[in-house]
């Protein structure tokens, strides 16, 4: 099966949506958003996987001597992770201020705006 | 809404977005295939300029442009956080307790904490050799000082982590890296491009002319971020409190 990877990503996604949609509590729902967003980095990954390959590091293997995965998407995967717990960090501290001002974190109860 | 209602809709959505992604990922070149034209050219680059970690060589000479906005992502985050999380009007500042710590647990974490942020600093030293580097290395060392929270408490960890001290540096070394971009324009090449420096002996500290000084600036200011954030998360967990005293 050569697109297992991938359909791994999309379990992972789809599967972080629906927590999203059902939350009861957005401490959960920020959680779920994580899940969500880790189903990018199996993504990319799978992407540049090669078979056989090993880390694009030369520090310890002569270059050309064995095959190595792409170095791109691990870049890309890095900026992936660094976002996502910037935005983890953001959401949560609004969450905060949420429970602090409504005394709730359900979202079905934060129904009306009030200033 | 319902939730009923939210249900069906949700599953409508979901099964419509699962069979469309089911199908893009079946058009998707297989997997381990060895077709990766931008990974092969990507990797000539690094070798090229002397960089034996690749990946930092993409982060930090390649696509070091992005890199500045993934750090600009970082930086606004702290600010919106640290704007959050401030002391409003109706809320007081209490001083925290001392705490009782088992033994074990501070004998060992005490221990830990050491050799913890001297390996942050490996990492982020090393950064354009072996696997990590400025971002990996700064959250190692920022949350190995929280280690003397867990082994003493959190008066401790307050007279060692000055947060007015890592807001600064935190905007020094994003700084940096824009300065570091800057010098190559002085020298008259593109910004952030990796010509300033010459690219040294393969596989040495001093190797991959920019990448090391833009690495650790990096890692300084993921490190002054992560304990900046952690800071004001803690500063409401344990200090900030409202005017009739609960939390």
């Amino acid at each position: 099966m050569t697109v297992l990877p991938y359909l791994v990503a999309v379990w992972i996604f789809l599967i972080g949506c629906y927590g999203l949609a059902t939350s009861r509590n957005l401490i959960h729902a920020v959680g779920c958003l994580a899940v969500c967003q880790s189903a990018t980095y199996v993504l990319l990954l799978a992407v540049g996987y090669r078979d056989g390959g090993t880390a694009p590091v030369y520090s310890d293997i002569k270059p050309g001597s064995r095959p190595v995965v792409d170095p791109v998407v691990q870049a890309l995967t890095l900026t992936d992770v660094v976002v996502g717990a910037t935005v983890t960090a953001l959401l949560l501290a609004l969450v905060m201020q949420v429970s602090k001002r409504h005394g709730t974190v359900d979202p079905d109860e934060l129904r009306e705006l009030r200033g | 809404m319902t939730r009923g209602v939210r249900l069906i809709v949700l599953a409508l959505g979901g099964a419509g977005l699962a069979a469309l992604l089911v199908a893009a990922c079946l058009d998707l070149p297989g997997f381990g295939g060895t077709w990766h034209p931008y990974g092969d050219r990507a990797v000539e680059a690094s070798l090229s300029r002397r960089t034996a970690n690749a990946i930092a060589s993409v982060n930090f000479d390649q696509r070091a442009f992005d890199t500045l906005g993934e750090m600009s992502i970082l930086f606004a985050s702290v600010v919106g956080t640290v704007v959050l999380l401030r002391q409003t009007r109706d809320e007081k500042r209490g001083k925290p307790e001392p705490e009782e710590v088992a033994l074990p647990v501070r004998r060992y974490a005490l221990i830990v904490l050491p050799v913890a942020v001297l390996s942050g600093l490996y990492v982020i030293a090393h950064g354009q050799l072996s696997p990590g580097g400025g971002f990996q290395g700064g959250v190692v060392a920022a949350t190995a000082l929280h280690l003397l929270y867990l082994g003493a408490d959190y008066r401790a960890l307050e007279r060692v982590r000055p947060v007015g001290l890592f807001e600064v540096g935190d905007a020094l070394a994003a700084s940096a890296y824009v300065v570091t971009g800057l010098a190559a324009v002085l020298a008259g090449t593109a910004f952030l491009a990796n010509t300033l420096l010459p690219y040294g002996t393969f596989n040495t500290l001093a190797s991959g002319g920019t990448v090391p000084l833009l690495n650790a600036a990096i890692g300084m200011e993921v490190a002054c971020a992560a304990v900046v954030l952690l800071a004001r998360f803690l500063d409401q967990a344990v200090e900030i409190e409202k005017e009739n005293g609960e939390r």
